[in-house]
């Protein structure tokens, strides 16, 4: 620790501390542009000049370490001001400089009201200006649908360029000329090419990068804020949720350290118009092949008479990859009541089960615990598009000092160079066998990590390929005490949630892929997409969004998307998460589980709740963990490995293939948004001229 | 009573005060004016009807900035704003002004920043039913179009004085 004198109070601070952080420390507030704290210090904005003592001229406090001060003549501690009048001044002519090219268009700026250089020019700059010369002009920058440039307005801190190349990974943003001339460019005036691009423009400390798919809809002092959690993949971002009247206007992220950090995708962001589009807002029946609109007692009474006539053991329910724990556990005592055993909520075929322990299938090293892993082995995962901020962790682990990082699976641009060492099961067991190299660096590795990914696990023998992966992390010793390196890597939100309630088939049920392919005569749907029913089924869908599912249903059941109900959502680590409700669902939509406890009535078994503050009474009694918001309940990770390494069987030899086929399509909601289809086709061409 | 009030009843000299004050204004020119027909003289600051102005070439000035949704004391103003389709810009696809709602204080157009939305002369918009009260973007151009000559003239008198 070292000592250091902020406007007279003496704080203790590591010595590696900027004097920025060691004024905030101090608790002195230091305006900035370019200086965030999760990319490197550029050190160009100068708006952070301090006056330390001693020093000949104001120093830039974000690039100036606590260590590099120098002691006073007798020893005393390194004195710094950052209120005197030397420093006001300073902050003064810096801002006079910032603004002599800003156009001052704030009114038609998108920024406006959530501006730094606004508030800044407020709190530290002059009144006036001295400048009477011609403004600098820029050409604005075509960098793709989603973010909107106004490159007259750019001050240069290089935040975008920084966060591109060190984030997201991919050396798209750079500037080029100097001084007044700068400019902030994509060179060839392409798309930018990262799942992560609109983080830059939420770092932009003025308009220059803008949102392009909100542009001009919203003032930021207009919306309410609702704090909730993403649903796109399985991570579980921490999001905040504005919204004006009943219109969701735009999705920000929040920070949380242990999960997204302060990212979040594109995907989890731009879905906004997703979810006015194709929304299911009233009950449908079919009848003579055709969706007819419904009331609720029509529909309900259909459901009932189709119910009534079926014996129990052609009854089931799928669940699908956005439904909340609340309707998964009222959807489970439904069937339970009416003693159907066929449920299910793997869409994707996989047979993970909680039968096998918690810890066989979570992500038990959590998205922070990637910074300690020193040796990575991925198993058929694609993580920049199944879990794109678990992939800018292992990005950020491998920034810090390059561990080993090999692939088996699909050869794809993860944003960071790792050994491609197979493409399926039997390159596992070779180094499961220790007969590959990598297994001696997985060996010697002290904190060693093996992420299995959906490519992997879905599917028959996905059983087979997880247990001879966990054969592999117990003989690497990847599970003891104080370090859990087998992960299983999800990119469904509600899968975990339902392995927790235990939503899989009971005694003697069958699994979704068998419901689906006509073992059952009735089924309930709820919001599974991406599984085709056989036909001669009577489909009974309760969903949000005119898609696969709904085109296929013969009752449809119109319910609420994640940011119109409060719902409880478990992210792949085993995070009990709430999203809350910042909009209300359209037209005669309900909350699904208000919808399930009303057909619960009219099929004979009403639910044991009438409120959702029941409902979660009941949840919290039977697990009780899910009460435990914002932490992962501790499992015993080391028997959920042995449970799994013991189970065996045959691998197979077919390749491991990631079910995500297109990072922008990947759900209901997704799909009806008309920007994610822009993004999907523009990544598309991006592919295909990489092919070329 | 006493002597001087005596005096002064004799004397009538209440009635005869009365009287020449009464004759002053009698051939005073008139105060009161023939109102449908005739019309008071109005401050160039004077906060009427509102109307959306243009420029001269036909441009409407508002940019949606919503400055004056802002800051509008009785939220009177609704606004939605979005890219214009021909060029990109920054326009208002509504702009609705609930003249039941307002209060004609007069901030709106303290706030305009391109001086679009303004209170003009006009008081003389008394209308049958409450729904006509509800101003769209619409009328408040046409209004913008009708007034524009007297509301340029009143912001160029009042332009030395801000």
């Amino acid at each position: 620790m070292a000592k250091i004198i902020v406007d007279g109070v003496e704080v203790d601070v590591p010595p590696e501390y900027t004097l920025l952080q060691a004024a905030e420390a101090a608790g002195a507030e230091i305006p900035r542009f370019c200086f965030h704290e999760r990319l490197s210090i550029a050190g160009n904005c100068r708006m952070c000049l301090v006056e330390v003592k001693g020093a000949p001229k104001p120093v830039a406090s974000c690039a100036w370490g606590v260590r590099d001060c120098r002691p006073g003549p007798n020893g005393e501690p390194p004195e710094i001001l950052t209120k005197s009048k030397t420093v006001k001044k300073a902050r003064e002519g810096v801002m006079e400089f910032l603004l002599i090219n800003h156009p001052l268009d704030c009114p038609i700026c998108d920024q406006g009201g959530q501006c730094d250089l606004q508030d800044q020019a407020m709190a530290y700059g002059v009144d006036t200006s001295r400048y009477h010369e011609n403004k600098r002009a820029v050409p604005d920058k075509y960098l793709g649908p989603l973010i909107k440039t106004s490159m007259n307005r750019c001050i240069h801190c290089t935040r975008c360029v920084r966060f591109t190349t060190e984030v997201a990974g991919v050396e798209d943003l750079g500037a080029i000329w100097r001084g007044e001339d700068m400019e902030i460019t994509s060179y060839l005036e392409k798309a930018l090419g990262s799942e992560l691009q609109s983080n830059a423009a939420d770092l932009c400390p003025v308009g220059a990068l803008t949102h392009k798919p909100e542009a001009f809809h919203y003032r930021p002092w207009e919306l309410s804020k609702t704090d909730s959690v993403d649903v796109m993949d399985a991570v579980g971002s921490s999001i905040r949720v504005d919204s004006r009247g009943r219109e969701v206007m735009r999705i920000l992220p929040r920070v949380n350290e242990a999960v997204n950090e302060e990212w979040i995708t594109d995907k989890a962001r731009h879905i906004v118009d997703g979810l006015r589009l194709q929304r299911l807002d009233r009950p449908f029946v079919r009848i003579d092949g055709r969706l007819r609109a419904a009331t609720w007692q029509q529909a309900f009474a259909v459901i009932a008479e189709r119910v009534k006539g079926t014996e129990r053991k052609r009854i089931g329910a799928i669940a699908g990859d956005l439904a909340s724990v609340e309707e998964l556990f009222a959807l489970k005592t439904l069937m339970h009541g009416l003693g159907v055993a066929n449920i299910d909520a793997r869409q994707d075929g996989s047979l993970l089960s909680p039968a096998h322990g918690r810890g066989s299938y979570l992500f038990n090293s959590t998205i922070a615990g990637i910074e300690d892993a020193d040796a990575v082995l991925i198993v058929g995962a694609n993580p920049r598009i199944e879990a794109s901020l678990v992939n800018v962790r292992i990005r950020k682990r491998w920034r810090m000092a390059p561990p080993p990082i090999a692939l088996i699976g699909e050869r794809v641009d993860l944003t960071y160079p790792y050994d491609y060492i197979g493409a399926g099961p039997e390159t596992l067991a070779d180094v499961a066998a220790g007969r590959h190299s990598f297994f001696e660096k997985l060996k010697a590795a002290k904190n060693p990590l093996i992420i299995v990914g959906p490519g992997a696990f879905a599917g028959e023998s996905g059983l087979a390929v997880l247990s001879l992966a966990a054969q592999l992390a117990d003989s690497i010793g990847a599970v003891r005490e104080g370090w859990n390196g087998f992960s299983v890597l999800h990119n469904a939100a509600s899968r975990v949630g339902a392995l927790d309630l235990g939503f899989v088939p009971g005694e003697g049920g069958l699994t979704a892929r068998q419901m689906a392919d006509g073992a059952v005569d009735v089924l309930f749907n709820l919001g599974a997409d991406e599984i085709d029913i056989a036909p001669g089924t009577f489909v009974v869908y309760q969903g949000t969004h005119g898609d696969r599912g709904a085109h296929r249903a013969d009752v449809i059941l119109p319910g609420a998307t994640y940011t119109e109900k409060s719902g409880t959502y478990v992210n792949l680590e085993g995070r009990v998460q709430m999203a809350n409700r910042a909009a209300f669902a359209p037209g005669d939509a309900r909350e699904d589980w208000a919808i399930l406890r009303a057909l619960s009535d009219v099929l004979g078994h009403r639910l044991p709740f009438d409120s959702l503050n029941a409902l979660r009474t009941k949840l919290y009694a039977e697990h009780p963990h899910f009460a435990e918001l914002d932490s992962i309940a501790t499992s015993d990770v080391a028997a959920g490995v042995k449970a799994l390494a013991a189970i065996g069987g045959n691998p197979g030899r077919e390749p491991f293939v990631s079910p995500v086929k297109d990072f922008y399509l990947t759900n209901p909601i997704a799909r009806s948004s008309g920007i994610m289809a822009e993004c999907s086709a523009l990544a598309r061409d991006l592919r295909l001229e990489a092919a070329e | 009573m006493k002597l001087d009030q005596v005096a002064r009843s004799l004397l009538l000299t209440e009635f005869l005060s009365g009287f020449v004050l009464a004759m002053k204004y009698f051939f005073k020119p008139k105060a009161t004016i023939n109102y449908p027909f005739e019309l008071g003289h109005r401050s160039p600051r004077f906060r009427g009807e509102h109307a959306l102005r243009r420029y001269p070439n036909g441009e409407e000035r508002c940019i949606a900035c919503k400055l004056c949704e802002a800051i509008c004391p009785a939220q009177a103003i609704t606004i939605e704003a979005g890219p214009r389709r021909n060029d990109g810009t920054r326009r208002t696809t509504r702009y609705d002004i609930d003249m039941v709602k307002c209060i004609y204080c007069g901030l709106c157009q303290e706030a305009c920043p391109v001086d679009a939305i303004v209170e003009g002369p006009n008081l003389e918009f008394s209308v049958e039913t409450r729904e006509e009260l509800y101003y769209d973007k619409a009328k408040l151009l046409d209004n913008g179009d009708r007034w524009e000559r007297e509301i340029a003239q009143n912001i160029a008198k009042n332009a030395p004085y801000r």
